[in-house]
């Protein structure tokens, strides 16, 4: 990988910092008018998701991190791993609990996805803004009662578990904002 | 970085625009009233500045054997020669140009407003531009109470040591205490580096909360064109303003021996041969002026971008700029 010295650095921008994969935040030139320049920069640790600040004094360079995100499509879970496919190339990679997170719970066997691999490796995978999934079971439906703002849990077939309106039921298929977790709408058939 | 070519629209909103018209109108008032003769000087020059830490954007050399020149970085030494040649006060209002500052607070082309007061000494001269901050800030932003601090009082009021007294390994430990870490690259000899780094990140954040804050009196190693009383430690008679954290103008008593700023070129070359950076053709009309006699002055520079960043409420110097550089 190429190094980047400080004139390019960007919001973005992927590199190594104590050996882990960093993405740039912020950053920012810090420079009295007369001496010494310094860029600061704020970066996101891509493994643990920290956000940590640290300054470099200007014409230093960092290495950079072979981060790629790539579309995969998701295929199955072996109890230890999620396993994603490249829609393309057919290419395999295999994504540990640590690299999926909380997302297993939005993931369906061959919905798309965004993988975050680092040399290779999956680092993280994204599910997208919003997933289309089946109630496998829930309280039965109160006919009628579409108006007023009563709720109740469901549980979807991926495991997950959403807060529905009370006419919702077993069977039917609702779209979920996966970043905030919440019931978004019906998906009519 | 440059910005695609969609993005045609200006950087600062009309407001802006108008905020920076009336700003011109107020500070040319403000000098006429003075007396302060208003002048236009090269941004083409010849000669460039040899300071490591001020890099110049250099034209290209043209047919015919026609040398590269530099966009100017101040208009410091065309005015000072004005000066010896006996022009009395004088303000001007130019770009400036420093290649690879780009930042919130910095663009690469700015703008500042740099005057010179024969007679003055730095300290009279930080009174002149707080009254001239003043009279800018009306009907902007009310602005408390002056504050003036010696460089050696902002690090024992923030930092709580003595930045003449304390040595390398010293400073490292206070920045590490200040959670700096290491900063790679800054090496064990550079003191000033350090100072810097501390003075940027662990000391200018509190400076200028209330009112404008001047600090004067630095270390004698980073007097640029300042001159040196001698005492111990020595200082130079140099000052900065800060309002908001942000530093806005950096003024000296004007060295005027042509012998002692020979050396201080010579020395910043050497430091640009070390750190092999390109070399400059030093400005040999500037040290002709002052070996002829450049009389005993004060003089500052102060961006004016900035000014009007702190005093509108700007988050962003791009927005005090019709179009900023990624944009020009």
């Amino acid at each position: 990988m190429a190094n980047y010295a400080t004139n390019e650095f960007k919001n973005g921008l992927k590199v190594m910092v104590d050996n882990d994969p960093c993405s740039m935040i912020d950053v920012d030139m810090v420079k009295p008018g007369k001496g010494q320049a310094f860029t600061r920069v704020k970066l996101r640790n891509l493994i643990s998701g920290r956000v940590v600040e640290r300054t470099y004094k200007s014409g230093e360079s960092l290495p950079g991190a072979d981060v790629m995100d790539a579309d995969m499509q998701y295929l199955y879970n072996d109890g230890e791993f999620w396993y994603f496919m490249h829609p393309e190339t057919f290419e395999q990679v295999a994504a540990d609990a640590a690299a999926v997170g909380d997302q297993h719970k939005w993931l369906k066997e061959q919905d798309m996805c965004e993988v975050t691999t680092w040399n290779d490796r999956p680092i993280a995978v994204t599910t997208p803004n919003f997933v289309e999934l089946r109630i496998t079971e829930t309280d039965p439906g109160l006919k009628g009662d579409t108006a007023q703002g009563g709720i109740k849990p469901a549980t979807l077939e991926t495991g997950a578990m959403v807060r529905v309106p009370l006419f919702i039921e077993t069977d039917e298929m609702i779209k979920v904002d996966t970043r905030s977790g919440e019931y978004v709408g019906r998906v009519k058939s | 970085m440059t910005e695609p070519v969609s993005d045609w629209r200006p950087t600062a909103t009309l407001e802006a625009l108008c905020q920076r018209a009336e700003l011109l109108v107020r500070l040319r008032r403000y000098f006429a009233g003075q007396g302060v003769l208003e002048v236009e000087t090269p941004l083409l020059s010849a000669a460039g500045i040899p300071d490591p830490h001020i890099p110049s954007f250099s034209t290209m050399p043209g047919p015919d054997g026609e040398a590269s020149r530099y966009l100017n970085t101040s208009p410091e030494f065309a005015m000072k020669r004005l000066l010896a040649a006996g022009v009395g006060p004088v303000f001007q209002v130019c770009k400036a140009f420093r290649r690879g500052e780009q930042g919130k607070h910095h663009n690469p082309e700015f703008t500042l407003l740099e005057w010179y007061q024969p007679g003055f000494d730095h300290l009279r001269l930080m009174d002149e531009v707080d009254v001239l901050v003043r009279q800018l800030a009306e009907g902007h932003r009310p602005l408390g109470r002056s504050e003036k601090l010696s460089y050696r009082a902002c690090f024992q009021r923030y930092l709580e040591i003595d930045p003449f007294r304390e040595d390398v390994s010293m400073l490292k430990s206070c920045a590490r205490t200040q959670g700096l870490g290491d900063v790679a690259g800054l090496s064990d000899v550079d003191k000033d580096a350090w100072l810097d780094l501390l003075m940027s990140h662990c000391v200018q954040p509190h400076l200028g909360k209330e009112g404008p804050t001047f600090v004067y009196d630095y270390p004698a190693s980073q007097a640029a064109l300042a001159r040196i009383r001698p005492g111990e430690p020595p200082v130079a008679e140099r000052f900065e303003l800060f309002i908001d954290g942000i530093e806005l103008a950096n003024g000296f008593h004007e060295l005027q021996d042509a012998d002692e700023q020979r050396e201080r070129f010579e020395a910043d070359l050497m430091r640009r041969q070390t750190e092999k950076l390109e070399p400059v053709a030093l400005d040999e009309r500037l040290l002709k002026a002052l070996a002829a006699g450049l009389p005993a002055c004060a003089g500052v520079a102060l961006g004016l971008d900035r000014l009007q960043l702190v005093l509108t409420g700007c988050d962003h110097i791009r927005n005090t700029l019709a179009f900023s550089y990624e944009r020009s």
